[in-house]
């Protein structure tokens, strides 16, 4: 088969950029699930945030400042979610659906004045002479702070939850509420905070797609990122390594199909464009399918912790 | 068991007051259902501003609702059965994909009138209308077929419908006129609006050496996409996109559907209205060309104006033979122009075209 002009090293480069805001918001999301919680509102805080971030950005010409703003205001409209589910004991799926709607609300309507602005320019990091190296250099040392970042949480997210003593309560919160309760664990504060840094996450991830990937603001941008990144912490089997990869399959076959179809390669363009689901949920169950993972799903997940039961 | 019995008599009983009153307060209520959000900046951005414009004529005398980024499929189908049940008497489905929904739900509704946009399925309170956005893709394809150095031209697709592929052939016969090295390499999103896709497919096509980036997709997404490279040329879709002018955006089709929905809206108020098959262009203003940049050479402007010009007179059309299918067999006789049964079906690329379109 000829991938005719197809350049890997280019295609491996945008995947990482492609798959940026998935793995931030699915990074979130699994930290909140392994606390117990379910929020189905990725959506409405990826596209909060992407709005946060863009108007914060345009405003004081810092994409800095943006990401900031984008993980607070996310962060802010997670714990509206928390308040309801935590201390009101709402229903958690629903709630989280209404997370979403709202999410799309809000945004749309602090999005009015900003359509057709664009953003102030995030550039790659400058690491010298290392951005030029063949091969390496394009997929290593030629991306902005957020790719960094967001690997760096995926380490980071790991470490925590299976090698600290507050990644273990976390999960004992995760797997039967009742018994971390009767040792004396804060429940309630400890999946607060986890959907605090769940909401940041996601807000990032909105961020990063209205100021670098695409780069400006359209209402409804993140069209359905969120729900992937939610399928994503599933089929991850709720694993910080198994959320990479499930989000770098998924932006590598997206990617991958568009400079096939590019490149006039004559596969059927049905097959390519149902490829990243397909391939992305195929190999993700194969890899936990095996060992013990099956068993990965927080115990408590979705269910309502009150003190008194 | 009984109370609920009673609340929900009540609860039935006030609907009917609501609905009934809906329809006796004299106002003419018009609902819109679009594919994108209002804000997308393209396509479902410039049919909204045919309701406002709508507002705007009528004033108190109507009223118009609008639900947005309504899916294709059944739920196109709930949303419009819902604007008919709270009292609309007119109601524009704005994509193609809601062709069946619109048909199902005025079976339902005989005296609710339908305006479905770009398909081709009629009732008799059903109408369609499209505008010949080919005719304005044959301006595109002449600029970017002088444009292009590379004499790669990349096209963002959504879905492979008639109205898409007539896009592209109008465009890739108009460019290959005036240059005859030109390559077409097509893209389908399978989406109408998903900015990080179209990005992402606008990169894609700009790595791999395409120069003139055109698309069929509803937002400015490729727009940034081809600013962020420099040295790439776009066109706004269904909207000015002008914020991006003059570069990457050197020009434009821009939708103008506000007057058809001013005269359909009065049709409706006066009682006179008909199902019909509207099918505009660039003559009678639904299609416009947006201001060419000076990006663009003076003399490919006056090139361009031109033929937009013959066009609007009746004088060139953009699908004049000889024009072969893609697989070589003969289409259109030298000076034969396509007829409009022939247009409105097409599914087939003329000859030149690489790649298959997907069923």
């Amino acid at each position: 088969m000829n991938f005719g002009s197809i350049d890997p090293v280019l295609l491996i480069a945008s995947l990482m950029v492609a798959a940026t805001p998935i793995v931030l918001a699915a990074l979130g999301e699994l930290v909140v699930e392994k606390s117990g919680v379910l929020n189905l509102g990725v959506e409405g805080m990826m596209i909060t945030g992407a709005i946060c971030g863009f108007a914060v950005a345009t405003e004081t010409g810092s994409p800095l400042a943006g990401f900031a703003a984008a993980a607070l205001g996310a962060m802010l409209l997670s714990l509206v979610f928390g308040l309801l589910t935590q201390v009101m004991l709402s229903n958690q799926v629903a709630t989280g659906l209404a997370l979403t709607l709202f999410g799309l609300g809000i945004s749309a309507l602090i999005g009015q004045d900003y359509i057709g602005v664009k953003p102030p320019r995030t550039q790659p990091i400058d690491f010298g002479g290392l951005g030029d190296l063949p091969l390496l250099g394009p997929v290593l040392f030629n991306h902005d702070w957020v790719v960094y970042l967001s690997l760096f949480m995926v380490f980071a997210t790991g470490f925590f939850l299976n090698r600290t003593r507050a990644g273990l309560v976390l999960r004992a919160c995760g797997e039967n509420h009742d018994a971390a309760h009767a040792i004396g664990i804060k429940v309630v504060r400890i999946r607060l905070a986890a959907i605090a840094f769940g909401g940041a996450c996601a807000g990032l991830g909105g961020a990063y797609l209205s100021l670098v990937r695409v780069p400006q603001w359209t209402e409804g941008m993140t069209a359905g990122a969120g729900w992937i990144a939610l399928a994503i912490v599933v089929f991850g089997a709720w694993r910080a390594g198994g959320v990479l990869l499930g989000a770098y399959l998924f932006g590598g076959m997206t990617v991958l199909q568009l400079n096939l179809q590019a490149a006039g390669v004559a596969l059927p363009v049905e097959y390519l464009s149902m490829s990243p689901y397909l391939i992305t949920i195929a190999v993700l169950v194969v890899m936990s399918a095996r060992r013990r993972t099956r068993l990965a799903a927080p115990a408590a997940l979705g269910r309502v912790f009150h003190a008194s039961s | 068991m009984l109370r609920r019995t009673f609340l929900g008599a009540t609860a039935l009983a006030l609907g009917l007051a609501a609905a009934a009153h809906a329809q006796d307060d004299g106002k003419t209520k018009v609902g819109f259902v679009f594919v994108g959000p209002v804000g997308d900046g393209g396509w479902t951005f410039e049919h909204n501003k045919g309701r406002l414009a709508l507002e705007e004529e009528f004033g108190d005398k109507i009223e118009t609702v609008y639900k947005e980024s309504v899916p294709e499929g059944a739920d196109a189908e709930r949303v419009m059965t819902q604007m008919a049940l709270s009292g609309a008497d007119l109601i524009f489905s704005t994509s193609f994909g809601y062709m069946d929904p619109t048909i199902n739900v005025a079976k339902k509704f005989p005296d609710v009138k339908f305006e479905h946009a770009t398909g081709y399925k009629r009732a008799d309170n059903v109408s369609t209308y499209s505008a010949r956005f080919y005719e304005g893709r044959a301006v595109q394809g002449l600029i970017a077929g002088h444009l292009t150095q590379s004499n790669k031209i990349g096209y963002i697709a959504s879905f492979p419908i008639p109205e898409v592929i007539r896009g592209i052939n109008a465009a890739y016969l108009a460019a290959r006129e005036v240059n005859p090295e030109v390559e077409f390499n097509i893209v389908w999103a399978f989406t109408w609006f998903d900015p990080a896709k179209e990005a992402d497919a606008a990169k894609a096509l700009i790595e791999q050496g395409a120069d003139v980036i055109l698309q069929h997709t509803d937002s400015t997404a490729p727009q940034a996409a081809a600013e962020a490279a420099g040295d790439v040329y776009t066109f706004g879709q269904a909207s000015d996109m002008a914020e991006y002018a003059p570069m990457p955006r050197v020009s434009s089709i821009i939708d103008n559907w506000a007057p058809y929905y001013i005269e359909r809206t009065r049709a409706v108020m006066d009682g006179t209205w008909e199902s019909q098959d509207t099918w505009d262009g660039i003559a009678p203003g639904m299609v416009e060309i947006g201001e060419i940049s000076d990006a663009v050479p003076p003399e490919v402007k006056e090139k361009a104006l031109a033929l937009k010009e013959a066009i609007a007179a009746g004088e060139a059309h953009p699908f004049t033979g000889p024009i072969n299918k893609q697989d070589g067999s003969a289409w259109l006789a030298e000076g034969e122009t396509a007829d409009d049964g022939t247009l409105a079906g097409m599914d087939f690329y003329v000859e030149g075209l690489k790649g298959e379109i997907p069923n």
